[in-house]
């Protein structure tokens, strides 16, 4: 296990409430002192803009901010730097696919398969782009072990065609805890179409587990800065070179333009191409103090600590109420650290109230992913997530509160 | 101070015209799609007044509780005065502090009410 003790200390939210129990990293992470220094020292110390300025104080932000685009590829073994476009969040580098990639290549006709287990940012931008072009889209169900159901041996037959020009889904699902195997999807859905895009929202895996863009052999991964640590307002969007020189800009204005006549305009190459005005220079200045600082922590043992975490709650859980709480998604071992439940008759809301009067943080609904409420025929469920600042007084007390919630209501 | 007061947990667990109304003159549904929530509303009207109002509610204890209280009050009274009801009439009548997320489901029932009130709604 990970030394709790140690990184809540790095975690200035805890000494302002030394109560707080954290269990909503999923919605977005809690932030390092390193990383809130950061912005600060942008701040404070070269506060101007990027490649604007030919003074100290703009060069040394743009060596910063660059500094942050090597980090980041190299974090996620990228190819090159010039792979990493800095965007707001994940929605807006889905949204930015779904537009400056979908709105050229989709036509009437081909399909968009995405997962019946999506967020809702990687799931309306497609079924909207594929309404407005006559597209098909195709979802993806899950099994009722709550994986992914791809079809016979794993192969995709029957889901992924020739016509599928676009595969999207998530690396881990936010509601349902569960990882997919990116690798032999992406494998498989070119073996079907070796044209095919195949997307991936990782806005759950990159905090979590090590991601390797080379070896996943997909085409995009989006995520966001504000779960792994990071500061909000920032978002990450890599894809492979030849294919986001063949995209169209997103937003056209400063920054992205390499000339501008009165009757046409010529684009800058990726990355500059997607970055059309001021950045979250700040953001993306800081962003590079959570690489470091998760680096540090080193895979394993993130992973290791969550492990331990989930499955100690999901044992305890069990133990403690039995049946009354029900898991939704996969049993051990294909659980992450994200578990949403029901607990009947009470209400999601009652119940993350009732926790809150305990310090406790829960989420309460449908987590933006409707579709897989609906699909399992729960209207909203309670979800806690751990991360590395979690230990196991944590899932002790979110149980007692569970036991409160039977006090207060029953 | 908890939001769980005795007077929520009472009208939670022994809502008050809780049921379905078989002739009602109007019946309103209204739905919370963030959390599930729906509230069926059935009214009965003399002559101006409220004669007889009854609700079904799936959903959090705010919400049932609000409906409860709120047609409990709504019964035999005008219906002009109840179209002057509002979120701080809501407030009051629950006499709980809600912050922005949990107030919708308190208001929830007032918005079924509103519709079996107000023409054309
Ligand atoms: C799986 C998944 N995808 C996408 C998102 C959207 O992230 P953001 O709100 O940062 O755009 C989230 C965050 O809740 C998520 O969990």
């Amino acid at each position: 296990m990970l030394n709790v003790t140690h990184i809540r200390s790095d975690f200035p939210i805890f000494s302002d409430k030394p109560n707080l129990v954290y269990l909503d990293s999923t919605a977005t992470s809690l932030k390092p002192r390193v990383v809130i220094e950061k912005l600060r020292e942008y701040y404070e110390k070269y506060s101007a803009n990027v490649f604007r300025g030919i003074y100290g104080i703009s060069e040394k932000a743009t060596e910063e901010y660059e500094e942050t685009r090597q980090i980041v590829a190299d974090f996620i073994n990228a190819k090159s730097p010039d792979e990493v476009i800095f965007t707001r969040n994940t929605t807006e580098s889905l949204n930015l696919l779904a537009y400056s990639l979908g709105q050229q290549i989709i036509e009437k006709n081909d399909e968009v398969v995405t997962t019946i287990e999506e967020h809702h940012s990687n799931f309306v931008p497609w079924q909207q782009l594929a309404a407005e072009n006559g597209a098909v889209f195709k979802i993806i169900d899950i099994t009722t072990d709550g994986n992914l159901n791809l079809g016979k041996n794993s192969s995709l037959e029957g889901i992924v065609t020739k016509k599928t020009k676009i595969l999207t889904l998530t690396y881990i699902s936010n509601v349902l805890g569960n990882i997919n195997p990116i690798k032999e999807i992406a494998r498989q859905a070119k073996k079907i179409n070796p044209k095919i895009v195949v997307i991936v929202d990782a806005a759950q895996a990159v905090p979590h587990i090590k991601v390797d863009v080379q070896d996943l052999g997909c085409d995009f991964i989006a995520f966001s800065a504000h779960k792994m640590l990071g500061p909000t307002g920032l978002g990450v969007l890599w894809g492979r070179y030849d294919l986001l020189e063949s995209m169209l800009p997103f937003n056209f204005g400063g920054e992205m333009i390499e000339s501008v006549e009165a009757d046409k305009t010529l684009f800058k190459s990726p990355p500059y191409k997607f970055e059309a005005g001021t950045p979250h220079i700040a953001g993306v200045i800081a962003l590079k103090e959570s690489i470091h600082y998760l680096e540090k922590l080193g895979w394993e043992n993130v992973e290791a600590h969550e492990k331990e975490l989930t499955n100690y709650a999901l044992r305890k859980m069990a133990y403690e109420l039995g049946k009354k709480v029900k898991v939704l998604g996969p049993s051990y071992p294909n659980h992450k650290g994200i578990i949403a439940f029901t607990f009947e008759p009470y209400h999601p809301h009652d119940i993350a109230q009732i926790f809150s009067d305990e310090n406790i943080c829960i989420r309460a609904g449908h987590h933006c992913a409707m579709p897989v409420h609906t699909r399992l025929g729960v209207n909203a469920s309670c979800r806690m997530s751990f991360y590395i600042y979690n230990d196991k007084t944590d899932i002790d007390k979110a149980i007692l509160a569970l036991k409160q919630v039977e006090k207060v209501l029953g | 101070m908890s939001i769980y007061q005795d007077k929520i947990l009472d009208h939670y667990r022994n809502p008050r015209n809780f049921g379905r109304i078989k002739n009602a003159d109007k019946t309103a549904e209204v739905f919370n799609h963030v959390c599930g929530d729906r509230i069926d509303m059935d009214i009965v009207i003399k002559e101006g007044g409220v004669e007889e109002i009854r609700f079904e509610a799936k959903g959090c204890a705010i919400s049932r509780a609000s409906a409860s209280l709120l047609t409990e009050y709504a019964k035999h009274k005008k219906i002009d005065e109840l179209k002057k009801l509002d979120k701080a009439f809501i407030i009051n009548l629950l006499e709980i502090d809600l912050g922005p997320n949990r107030i919708k489901c308190a208001l929830l029932p007032l918005e079924a009410l509103k519709k079996l009130i107000i023409n054309g709604q």
